[in-house]
């Protein structure tokens, strides 16, 4: 090694060293030309690419969202609109302890403690800097609590937000229907980037069958975003042309609601399991739809609680359930003019011969006996008595002779057993029973058959026969209007709020109803007045000035054995027998027609009567007495004796 | 005797500045070289930062510490240095091995030394101490080296670099492979067996690759296809591909990149700096930047081919052309061309303690040119 390294070759060395130096700088200047070369596509090649990149990097859209369209009656009063309302927002970054701050929220009442886990999710599937409302619509007292405590909650704060408010509460709530949280189910059906920004949709009634109206169609804005999301001021050059959608607001809604008809409607039968429908015949326009018990709408705009939304969908009472287009109860007698109108129409009996009435009926060859409603018979009756004094024995015999297709032929005409195509979703269509119907209805063999005493019980609107409310109401309307027919509806208007431009809805007329001669409509309407002038309904009807055409009715909730006798007393309150009443008035020239259903109300005089003719005074006379909804109940004239077995004698009964 | 020559005429012609710098042991048009490039430095510093004085204010203290240690280190004599290359490198790597370690207690990467009063990266000293070692160990052996030397300086050069990658460092255990690999290249390693090593070194990369923790091992793959996981390893490499590519020609403009500025780029203030140069300086910025980059090197390498003894060119030429290399391997990473190593770009990138350890190399370099004897030897 010592020998070597004295041999070391200074001179060789340094030129060695000059040699790798220079293969270094070539070295250099080619990985330096690779370097610009890269830089040369990056920055000038693929420049255009790279632009685009970065500017969807740093714009977002911010949805705008459009105003709800608000809703009115016929008079002009507001039913939903939207109001500024007062939230509790929460920005979880800005939050030093979040799950300390909500326990804390819960002390102070402003969170429900049944609601926190909804609420720590809601805030979890949110990004840290978004504000997420916690709390929707705070009472001016809880307002008044957070702002006492405001310097305990650091990240959050109260926040103003318009939301849907209906001023009339629970009137007309279930023609209305309301707004609520966009569901799962919503979502699959919506287009997505139309509702970006709004968080409710219309559910039921109105607010939902006229969604696409009343939405409008959101806009947006681009906004500066930086790599969190979040929203920056934007500055010079670094905002590029940022474009705008302006939003279109809501179609303004004209109901055909009568508002303060609606109202003595509603609390005459507050406290009631009742539906009351009220139809201009001469246009289909609903001047009431009621359901009964109801529910605050507002509730549902704000958002339920866990524990109040079990309250209303468990109650046995079913406040969300409308009675009114989705409740199917037997017609019972209230179909009788119409059967009386088949019977005329197919020429199977002269209105002025008069039957007899035992208390009975049976069919040849049978020993079976169709009890009337009164034991010891109504004696002789002629069409308009027996309509009149709903002689069953008179109907029982009418519809055996017609003949159980062709009534239900003619039923249909009135618009039984189908939808009738108002203009919010949901109605039942009832159930039109007819021999033909039975043998596709029917698995079994035996059960197909069709037999004579259906045809019987037929006549009087018992056995198999359904309907809604809304469908009574109809079919009143069109015997009013003697045979003319109009499509039920809720809305006639719509307008834009912008423009102020309304666009008027014609009534939409359905095919005439027609029977042999004019003179027939006269037969059945006189029967009905009869109802009101002397028959059944007398009570209800008297001083009204002017004339009703009605007809009373009982829907069996219970059947009684051949042999037993319909008491009340020892009979749950709730299989009481359902009580109905339709009418339309005046009668020569009909203004409104009226269904009312009172659940195990039993009688349609005593009970359904008398809330029909406070829903007529109120249209007709514009008397709006609106009773205390303590005591609606015990409202109407009395008639306990509405049923056979009742020791009480009655003015007037019906089956 | 050409030396004698050129020195008397350069002499004659001093103004009174070069005295000054020729006082000090410093090299003026290096120290020009070095400042342009520490001035634009904090120039995209304060944009990077997004208009924070307090990173600028702390980039140009390091720049202060930097320069009093290039200053001090220009002062010290060679053969001083030469002699305590040794003990430098034992020392370092003791202190390796002792972060290691405790990295291997602490169960968790571990880089720093707390020393109570100050907290230093061994691995930085080693950046020096490495080439330092490798070029007192060749400097007295006939070069180039034979097997059994060469041999020797591997290992010598495996133990520091070796000892940082576990850390794990890849980034700063490459530079110090490569700053003892360029002593030896310099040494004039034969090329045969240049070639032969470049085949060993394919191998010793595959058996590495599976030593290679799993995230480094992500980076690498990435870097193969960065659009794989976009949101998660990619992120880097997208989103600095989009500010460089969207810088154009002539760039965004100072503080007008999107890309840095609303966020987008991650460590756009220390290892993607490079990038906000490419967005907001464009093409022309960044060819600047390289330019006085290489001119940097080049003014290194002829400070190195100047000095007289095989000490000083082997240590002065690695120390020009790690510097090289460091801009090579962040603007590469940056722009795409490398995987992402953790290398910051020299002079620019805030934080860290590399502007102290390169400065401190460039002073070591003007000692070594400075310090030669002009008259024969």
């Amino acid at each position: 090694m010592a020998t070597r390294a004295t041999i070391k070759d200074h001179w060789g060395e340094q030129r060695m060293f000059e040699q790798r130096v220079i293969a270094a700088g070539v070295i250099i200047v080619l990985l330096l030309v690779a370097l610009v070369s890269r830089l040369f596509w990056l920055q000038v090649l693929r420049h255009d690419y790279f632009t685009e990149l970065s500017q969807g990097n740093r714009v977002r859209v911010e949805p705008i969202p459009a105003p709800r369209g608000t809703i009115y009656d016929r008079n002009g009063t507001i039913m939903a609109e939207n109001r500024p309302a007062y939230q509790l927002e929460l920005v979880r970054e800005e939050v030093p302890d979040l799950e300390s701050t909500l326990q804390r929220l819960v002390g102070i009442g402003l969170i429900a403690k049944d609601d926190l886990d909804d609420t720590r999710r809601l805030i979890n599937s949110r990004r840290g800097f978004e504000s997420v409302p916690i709390r929707l619509r705070l009472t001016e007292e809880e307002i008044a609590t957070f702002a006492v405590h405001r310097f305990e909650f650091q990240g959050v704060d109260i926040a103003t937000r318009l939301a849907r408010y209906y001023p009339e509460g629970e009137i007309g709530v279930h023609a209305l229907g309301h707004v609520g949280a966009i569901s799962e189910a919503d979502v699959q059906r919506i287009d997505r980037a139309a509702y970006a920004g709004t968080s409710t949709i219309g559910k039921l009634g109105i607010e939902s069958a006229y969604e696409d109206q009343l939405h409008g169609r959101n806009g947006s804005r681009q906004i500066i975003v930086n790599a969190r999301g979040r929203s920056v001021q934007a500055l010079g050059p670094l905002g590029p042309k940022l474009t705008s959608i302006a939003p279109v607001a809501g179609k303004e809604l004209v109901l055909s609601i009568d508002l303060p008809v609606q109202r003595v409607a509603e609390h005459a039968v507050w406290d009631q399991r009742a539906a009351i429908v009220a139809i201009d015949p001469n246009s289909g326009d609903v001047i009431a739809l009621v359901s009964r018990p109801g529910f605050d709408p507002n509730g549902f705009a704000r958002g339920l609680t866990r524990s109040e939304f079990a309250a209303l969908n468990t109650s046995i009472d079913r406040p969300l359930f409308n009675r009114a287009l989705r409740g199917v109860y037997p017609p019972g007698s209230t179909i009788k003019p119409l059967v009386a109108l088949a019977g005329l129409t197919y020429g199977v009996i002269d209105p002025k011969v008069s039957r007899y009435c035992r208390g009975f009926f049976t069919l040849p060859g049978s020993s079976h006996r169709f009890r009337d409603w009164k034991p010891s018979g109504h004696g002789n009756l002629d069409m308009v008595h027996a309509i009149a004094q709903s002689c069953d024995v008179y109907f029982y015999g009418l519809s055996d002779a017609i003949g159980p297709t062709r009534l239900a032929d003619f039923l249909a005409n009135f618009g039984l057993g189908a939808a009738t195509g108002i203009d919010v979703g949901g109605e039942k269509t009832g159930l039109l029973p007819s021999p033909e119907w039975k043998k596709k209805a029917f698995a079994r063999k035996q059960d197909q058959v069709w037999f004579p005493g259906e045809t019987v019980i037929f006549g009087i609107g018992q056995g198999f026969m359904l309907a809604t409310p809304l469908q009574l109401a109809h079919m009143t309307a069109i015997i009013g209007a003697r045979g003319k027919n109009f499509q039920p509806r809720l809305v006639t208007a719509l307008r834009d709020p912008v423009t102020r431009v309304t666009e008027t809805l014609p009534p939409k007329p359905l095919p005439t109803v027609s029977v042999a001669s004019a003179a027939d409509w006269q037969v059945a309407i006189d029967g009905m007045l009869a109802v009101t002038e002397g028959g059944t309904a007398s009570r209800s009807a008297a001083g009204a000035g002017y004339r009703i055409a009605g007809k009373t009715g009982t829907a069996q909730v219970f059947t009684i054995a051949q042999n037993a006798k319909y008491s009340e007393k020892g009979l749950d309150e709730r299989l009481r027998d359902h009580a109905w009443f339709v009418a339309f008035a005046p009668a020569e020239a009909p203004k409104i027609a009226v269904a009312v259903l009172v659940e195990n109300g039993r009688s349609g005089s005593g009970v359904a009567a008398p809330i029909a003719r406070k829903v007529m005074d109120a249209y007709l006379l514009r008397k709006f007495d609106v009773p205390d909804p303590t005591t609606a109940t015990t409202t109407g004239v009395a008639a306990p004796g509405a049923v056979p077995a009742a020791a009480v004698p009655a003015p007037a009964g019906d089956e | 005797m050409i030396y004698d020559d050129s020195s008397s005429t350069t002499r004659r012609t001093l103004t009174a500045g070069a005295r000054i710098l020729s006082t000090l042991k410093l090299d003026g048009p290096l120290l020009i070289g070095l400042g342009l490039i520490a001035l634009f430095g904090q120039i995209v510093l304060y944009s990077a930062s997004g208009q924070d004085w307090g990173a600028v204010a702390r980039g140009i203290a390091r720049i202060a510490l930097g320069t009093t240690a290039m200053l001090a280190l220009a002062q010290v004599k060679p053969s001083f240095l030469r002699r305590l290359s040794p003990w430098l490198f034992a020392f370092g790597v003791v202190l390796l091995i002792v972060v290691d370690a405790i990295g291997y207690i602490g169960k968790g990467a571990q880089r720093w030394l707390d020393l109570g009063f100050i907290r230093f990266q061994p691995s930085e000293i080693m950046k020096l101490a490495t080439p330092m070692m490798c070029a007192w160990f060749l400097h007295e052996r006939p070069l180039p080296p034979d097997l059994k030397t060469l041999l020797a300086v591997v290992a010598l050069i495996m133990v520091p670099a070796g000892l940082t990658i576990i850390q794990p460092d890849l980034g700063t255990g490459l530079l110090i492979l490569s700053a003892g690999v360029l002593v030896v290249l310099l040494a004039g390693l034969s090329l045969r067996i240049i070639g032969a090593l470049a085949v060993l070194a394919v191998g010793a990369a595959w058996i590495g690759w599976n030593f290679l923790h799993d995230y480094q091992q992500k980076r690498v793959l990435m870097f193969l296809d960065p659009q794989a996981d976009p949101l998660g390893a990619g992120y880097h490499s997208i989103q600095a591909g989009i500010a460089i590519g969207s810088g154009g020609v002539f760039g965004k403009g100072w503080m007008n990149g999107s890309q840095g500025q609303l966020e987008f780029l991650p460590e756009r203030s220390t290892d993607f700096i490079f990038a906000v140069i490419g967005e907001e300086f464009g093409l022309v910025g960044a060819i600047l930047l390289l330019l006085l980059y290489l001119f940097v090197v080049a003014r290194a390498l002829y400070l190195s081919v100047q000095t007289q003894d095989t000490f000083s060119r082997l240590l002065g030429g690695s120390l020009a052309l790690t510097f090289f290399v460091y801009v090579f391997i962040n603007a590469g990473m940056v722009s795409g061309l490398l995987p992402v190593v953790g290398v910051p770009l020299p002079l620019v990138s805030y934080g860290g303690t590399s502007m102290v350890t390169l400065l401190a190399g460039f002073g070591i370099l003007m000692s070594l040119y400075s310090h030669r004897k002009l008259v024969g030897y």
